[in-house]
């Protein structure tokens, strides 16, 4: 399905997966999301009983362990109305990936229905609810870091930097090679940990050139990896996840 | 040159993650590669500026080079019945072996004792320059950036640019020093001059040439090659004999095909709207003609392709044109280079091909060597679903590493990704670990294996004191 | 041979295997995007232009100034000894030339022989002077098919390379000269697209021109009055 898409009806209702990263890591994130999504009038529905989407071991290779996450994960979601998910590469995994996965089985079809039903938050915000944003905050430098995998693999356009420009005292300066990989690329960072270092330190030498007070993205993993790194070398620049940074900006404290 | 002083090609992880380190410690290489891929980047960018214009090209040529593969054994009978209609003898060879005796056996009958080389990948799998020294036969590379690495014996770092790792100064010192001490090689000019030269005198002499082949044409019979330099062209033309080496997968049906090709390969490559010559050859010297080889050969390699044509996902790595353009864009070629890698093809394409060339149980680690960023799949002219292919490898790898194999390291990961469905597969255990790591996750020293690796370039990650499920559950969520 | 025989049997065993039980999309032919239609003016200054891009010498002439022309460029480039084709009509023209003015045209020199004899000589040549099949605008291309007369070493050794390009057979792009001239119905031993003097990058990205063939091209255009 090429994304993103704008022929969805505003619902009276949408379900949201706060992704494992976000759930463990940046909880405030995925609340903030939460809240976002509530402020313009809908319903949100948080399964308990979501973990995680399987991608960690899928990339590792280990398709049959996570396979047995994901069924787990669309058992847990029937109604037939939006799943709104604050991250392109969960969002990815389960749109471009779950097909394959459970091809033959008898899940098919509902992981087929689950994958259409997916959207990445800044894609459901501005191109659903057409979300209007109004800034509380003192004015502010910040920068965009474009996860590759919501690029490439989901299909995510700018939307989440027209959230941004919506700010009229938040200044956009653009990231030079916005859209390299920072090189999180999940266990790769690991896996081959010199190259991952190598990129994500070009990645900050992007971020720090910009001279912005934040850097933002809509993917904890990218953000775990750049404000590790900044971090790192003593950076002050604050490493957000552009849920809580409108969250805060549009709502006073 | 003796053939036991020619660069041998260890394909293993431990040697792979040696070479990786080192070469991103090289600060002149790392400065090469950043330079001459930027380079790169940009004259591509500028042959393609319209975006929706590209789409369309590659549109075009993805459709051609599918319709080879849906119909690739019908397309080799036709080149082949052409090819021998024209004059042009067709060999087939299953493996390199069979390929190097082929060209052997070719030479051995003409009395070849000196054969030119065009540019070909395919004779890299072979490591035919190797074999004909071996077998008392120099082999010249012609083609100017294969010429300087084949002088200081190294291998190709890039597929369209073979020198890229070196800079200026190196080549000059090397000139100096290997090629001619006696003409002075400060500039490129200089030094393009005296390989003119030198080679020059070897296309004169040479008994045999040897090429790749860019597309072969089915229906006329026709072998097409993509050149700036005119090496090509000599290789082709002045020798007696000329073999034209070629991977089955590079047939086309029709004369028509080659426009969008040709315009993909040379703008993707190099930035070009063309190169400056397309050589177009469809058979040996015809009665009347005043040059032109007497005998045109041409080696049909198959190598693992035709066990790639297996898999329906996995046969789209054939779709290939050899541009360069996967590898001028990736993050991880860019930064360790070609050398590190010690493949025959590097970067994406050779994180693809290698594994299913050499199998997966011996090149399987390659395909994990990417943050799966995808940079390359947006540029491949030919929409080749590199990480697609890199996951379905890996799932590969896992799948035989567990039927045996098993090294320490594997028998880790395998351990780790079962407690991990375990955990993540039940609710009840998921949570428990989420309370787990909000209470001491944050308490884990840098030194734990694992996060060490990671703690090396960044601060550890901080755990969530409230996880997101608690927060859900303070605020009142609705669970259904 | 023998054995080249069982390595084609196996190898196209196990595609026909393959492909017998193998799904293809089907394979729908794309749609040529239809060609431009630029007027011959136009064709002209886009194949000048994009020549030029490439440091080829783009000259246009007519039927009546070509003879001085060409004699200037001889003369200014200090050409020595010329290879031409006395038998084309281009060479009768040439030939006619040195013949009215021998002092305006260098030694003049045919390719006569096989290259097994004439080796020698064809290298020392300075340069060499070719008809055309015809042009590419697009890509600022000529097209070559070499003959008997011509043949195929007397575009790519002598250093200076002067080709003569009728204006009236530059094409839009290499499509439409594959289909109006309907070259699947017969190919020559080699055809050729040279679209600029030789050149490499391979030194440090530093473009160089003139290598292996010729270090310049120079492209007489000639429209008929």
């Amino acid at each position: 399905m090429k994304r993103p898409r704008s022929n969805q009806e505003k619902p009276e209702a949408i379900y949201y997966y706060g992704t494992c990263l976000a759930d463990l890591l940046y909880s405030e994130a995925g609340m903030a999301g939460i809240r976002l999504l509530q402020g313009e009038g809908v319903r949100v529905i948080f399964p308990r009983h979501q973990t995680c989407c399987g991608q960690p071991a899928f990339n590792s290779g280990f398709q049959d362990e996570a396979r047995e996450v994901a069924e787990q994960q669309i058992k847990q979601f029937p109604k037939n109305i939006p799943i709104v998910v604050p991250s392109g590469s969960c969002g990815a995994m389960m749109t471009r990936h779950y097909q394959g996965l459970f091809e033959g089985l008898p899940l098919h079809e509902e992981a087929q229905a689950f994958s259409d039903r997916i959207f990445e938050l800044s894609e459901f915000l501005v191109n659903v609810l057409k979300i209007k944003l109004a800034d509380l905050g003192a004015p502010v430098k910040v920068t965009w870091h474009s996860s590759c995998h919501a690029k490439r693999e989901f299909g995510l356009g700018d939307e989440a930097k027209q959230l941004l420009r919506q700010l009229k005292n938040v200044e956009l300066v653009e990231l030079e090679r916005e859209d390299e990989c920072c090189g999180f690329g999940g266990t790769f960072s690991v896996k081959h940990s010199e190259i991952s270092g190598e990129m994500v330190l070009d990645k900050t030498r992007d971020v720090l050139q910009t001279g912005a007070d934040f850097l933002l993205s809509t993917d904890c993993g990218c953000l775990m990896n750049i404000n590790g790194a900044l971090e790192n070398q003593g950076s002050r620049v604050q490493v957000e996840h552009f849920a809580s940074f409108l969250w805060n900006r549009t709502h006073a404290s | 040159m003796p053939p036991e002083t020619m660069p041998h090609q260890t394909l293993s992880e431990k040697s792979f993650l040696e070479d990786t380190a080192k070469a991103l410690k090289d600060p002149q290489l790392r400065r090469n590669f950043k330079r001459a891929m930027s380079g790169l980047v940009a004259k591509r960018r500028n042959v393609f500026p319209n975006a929706s214009e590209f789409e369309g090209l590659r549109e075009q040529a993805s459709a051609v080079r599918r319709k080879t593969l849906s119909r690739l054994p019908e397309l080799l009978e036709l080149l082949e019945f052409n090819c021998e209609r024209n004059g042009i003898r067709v060999h087939w060879a299953e493996t390199t072996e069979e390929a190097n005796r082929i060209v052997l056996d070719i030479a051995n009958e003409a009395e070849v004792r000196l054969a030119v080389k065009g540019k070909s990948m395919v004779s890299e799998e072979m490591g035919l320059n190797a074999f004909l020294e071996e077998h008392g036969i120099e082999a010249i590379e012609s083609d100017l950036g294969e010429y300087i690495i084949q002088v200081d014996k190294e291998l190709p770092s890039h597929i369209i640019m073979p020198a890229i790792h070196k800079n200026l100064e190196e080549i000059s010192k090397l000139f100096q020093e290997k090629v001619d001490s006696n003409s002075t090689s400060e500039t490129a000019e200089e030094m393009t001059a005296t390989a003119r030269k030198i080679l020059r005198k070897k296309f004169h002499d040479a008994d045999m040439g040897l090429s790749g082949v860019n597309f072969a044409v089915a229906e006329t019979g026709t072998l097409c090659l993509v050149e700036n330099e005119g090496n090509g062209r000599f290789c082709t033309t002045l020798p007696k004999i000329h073999v034209a080496l070629m991977g089955i997968e590079k047939v086309v049906e029709s004369l028509q095909d080659l426009p969008p090709l040709l315009t993909t390969l040379t703008g993707s490559a190099t930035g070009q709207p063309i190169t400056t010559y397309f050589n177009m050859i469809s058979g040996p010297r015809r009665e009347g003609e005043k040059d032109g080889p007497h005998e045109v050969h041409l080696v049909l390699l198959d190598n693992g392709r035709s066990k790639m044509y297996e898999d329906e996902l996995l046969r789209e790595t054939l779709l290939c044109i050899r541009c360069g353009a996967c590898m001028n864009h990736c993050p991880v070629y860019t930064r360790i280079g070609g050398h590190a890698y010690n493949t025959v093809y590097p970067g994406p394409i050779g994180k693809i091909l290698t594994p299913q060339i050499k199998g997966i149980e011996n090149a399987g680690y390659l395909a994990n060597a990417s943050s799966l960023c995808g940079a390359c799949v947006e540029v491949c002219p030919v929409q080749i679903p590199i990480t697609e292919i890199l996951l379905r490898l890996r799932h590969n790898w896992t799948r035989q590493n567990k039927k045996r194999h098993w090294t320490d390291k594997n028998r880790l990961e395998l351990l780790i990704w079962n407690g991990w469905k375990q955990v993540f597969s039940k609710p009840g255990l998921y949570r428990i670990q989420a309370g787990l790591l909000g209470r001491l996750g944050n308490l884990l020293p840098k030194q734990t294996p694992i996060l060490s690796r990671w703690a090396h370039f960044r601060s550890l990650p901080r755990f969530s004191k409230k996880s997101l499920h608690r927060l859900v559950e303070e605020e009142g969520i609705d669970h259904e | 041979m023998s054995e080249s025989v069982s390595q084609r049997s196996r190898i196209m065993k196990r595609l026909t295997t393959i492909h017998s039980r193998s799904q293809f999309a089907e394979f729908r032919p794309m749609k040529q995007p239809n060609p431009p239609s630029w007027t011959l003016k136009e064709k002209i200054s886009r194949l000048k232009s994009t020549m030029e891009a490439v440091h080829t010498e783009v000259l246009l002439c007519n039927d009546l100034d070509f003879s001085s022309v060409f004699q200037r460029v001889v003369e200014e480039k200090g050409i020595g000894r010329l290879l031409y084709a006395r038998n084309t009509a281009l060479g009768s023209q040439i030939y006619l030339m040195n013949e009215r003015t021998p002092k305006k045209l260098p030694e003049l020199a045919t390719y006569d022989e096989s290259i097994e004899n004439w080796k020698e000589q064809l290298f020392s040549v300075d340069a060499s002077v070719t008809e055309t099949r015809g042009g590419i605008a697009e890509t600022g291309s000529l097209i070559l098919w070499p003959t008997e007369e011509e043949p195929r070493l007397m575009s790519l050794v002598p250093p200076i390379h002067l080709a003569v390009l009728k204006a009236e057979t530059i094409h839009h792009n290499f499509s439409e000269v594959i289909q109006k001239e309907k070259w699947s119905e017969q190919m020559p031993t080699n055809a050729l697209l040279i679209s600029g003097p030789s050149k490499t990058a391979d030194i440090e990205q530093t473009l160089v021109y003139g290598v292996h063939g010729p270090s310049q091209l120079v492209v007489f255009v000639i429209q008929s009055n």
